[in-house]
């Protein structure tokens, strides 16, 4: 099995050159739903320990509203997509057209969180499915589930299955910036895509890398 | 050392110990189960952040011990007993456990938090260690805070708000 010690910085490339070509489509489609611009780039693909990917995410505290999907199919593994929690308001309050929306007041109202999670399965969809037209694996997402809580507390959920086999993940993370707004308020969204280590044999066959 | 302490932090599947006037603390648990463990008339207490139930479940050569409830625990009660801290005297405070996501699933790694918690039960069981307080279970992320002074368990939540156990 491919991991740790076999990945090297060229298989990492390959996987940021993945990672570019799910995040043009995703931003596409945020751009389209939103009406505004956004832009989505790989900043980085790395092989971490659990707790920076943590700091990854913005420290294990702070508050997101997360979306959590399997991947199922010739490559198996988990996604996330966390926005800070006033970015997914803002971006709920423009979608149902309520400007009074809260992610933070407890009880969230089911039409917001139903948008979100139609969000999460929009993004990533357009965003797996242009992995698997590049790589002609097949790639299933399962419905995505929502929650708005601590990163840290999301995202070691989607560690429990790798934390058998390691303690570092490697991690293609996707920066979402959105356009047009001052730079302190333009908070960044991230989708995580951690593939099971069993799925790199498969991508990197796939992609014809040894 | 001054009297105001400083904050030790355990990271993920991590382990360590504190002593007062500082405080421990682990920070974004959500299906991982943090154990503290302390005797009453010392100010030197561990905490342990647990991610999975067994060792057996981990499929590597050498592993990192402070990740199993298991191997977790019985290092934890080790490391303690060179600190000079009897394992009968011990005391434990337990959180976290909870499960994040809601799916129709039944795989058994979606119950990874409830399982966390049986299996930490099962052990501190074994070593004859009772647990004096616990916060275990809901669908909320926790913060947990030790203080080796006072032996609170300080649980922050988003929705919650925070409590001393």
């Amino acid at each position: 099995m491919m991991y740790d010690s076999k990945i090297t910085s060229m298989h990492l490339d390959v996987l940021k050159e993945i990672g570019n070509i799910g995040a043009a489509h995703a931003a596409t489609a945020l751009s389209t739903l939103l009406n505004k611009k956004i832009d989505m780039k790989v900043p980085k693909v790395e092989m971490v320990s659990f707790d920076d990917m943590m700091d990854l995410a913005g420290g294990p505290e702070s508050v997101v509203a997360g979306i959590y999907l399997r991947i199922e199919g010739d490559v198996t593994g988990s996604m996330f997509f966390v926005l800070p929690v006033e970015q997914a308001n803002r971006f709920i309050r423009r979608l149902v057209q309520d400007e009074t929306f809260d992610f933070q007041t407890g009880e969230v109202s089911e039409i917001g969180a139903s948008a979100m999670q139609e969000l999460g399965n929009i993004l990533s969809g357009s965003y797996l499915s242009a992995l698997s037209d590049f790589t002609r694996l097949k790639i299933y997402p399962t419905v995505p589930a929502l929650s708005v809580d601590m990163v840290g507390a999301i995202i070691s959920f989607g560690l429990v299955e790798l934390s058998h086999i390691s303690d570092y993940v490697i991690v293609i993370d996707t920066a979402i910036i959105e356009e047009d707004v001052p730079n302190e308020e333009s908070v960044k969204g991230h989708f995580f895509l951690l593939p099971d280590p069993e799925s790199f044999d498969a991508i990197f066959k796939a992609l014809g890398v040894n | 050392m001054n009297a105001q302490g400083q904050i030790v932090k355990v990271g993920i599947a991590d382990m360590n110990i504190a002593k007062a006037p500082d405080k421990i603390r682990t920070s974004g648990l959500g299906s991982c189960v943090g154990v503290v463990l302390y005797d009453e008339r010392s100010t030197t207490v561990g905490m342990v952040h647990v991610m999975l139930p067994d060792s057996s479940l981990g499929r590597t050569e050498t592993i990192n011990i402070a990740k199993f409830a298991d191997t977790g625990i019985t290092a934890m009660v080790e490391q303690l007993k060179i600190e000079g801290i009897q394992s009968y005297k011990l005391k434990a405070k337990i959180a976290g456990g909870a499960q994040m996501f809601q799916f129709s699933s039944t795989r058994d790694t979606m119950r990874i938090g409830p399982r966390n918690v049986e299996a930490v039960k099962e052990y501190l069981k074994k070593y004859s260690i009772p647990i004096l307080a616990e916060d275990t279970g809901g669908n909320s992320g926790r913060t947990i805070e030790f203080d080796p002074t006072t032996k609170l368990l300080n649980i922050r939540t988003v929705n919650q708000g925070v409590r001393n156990i």
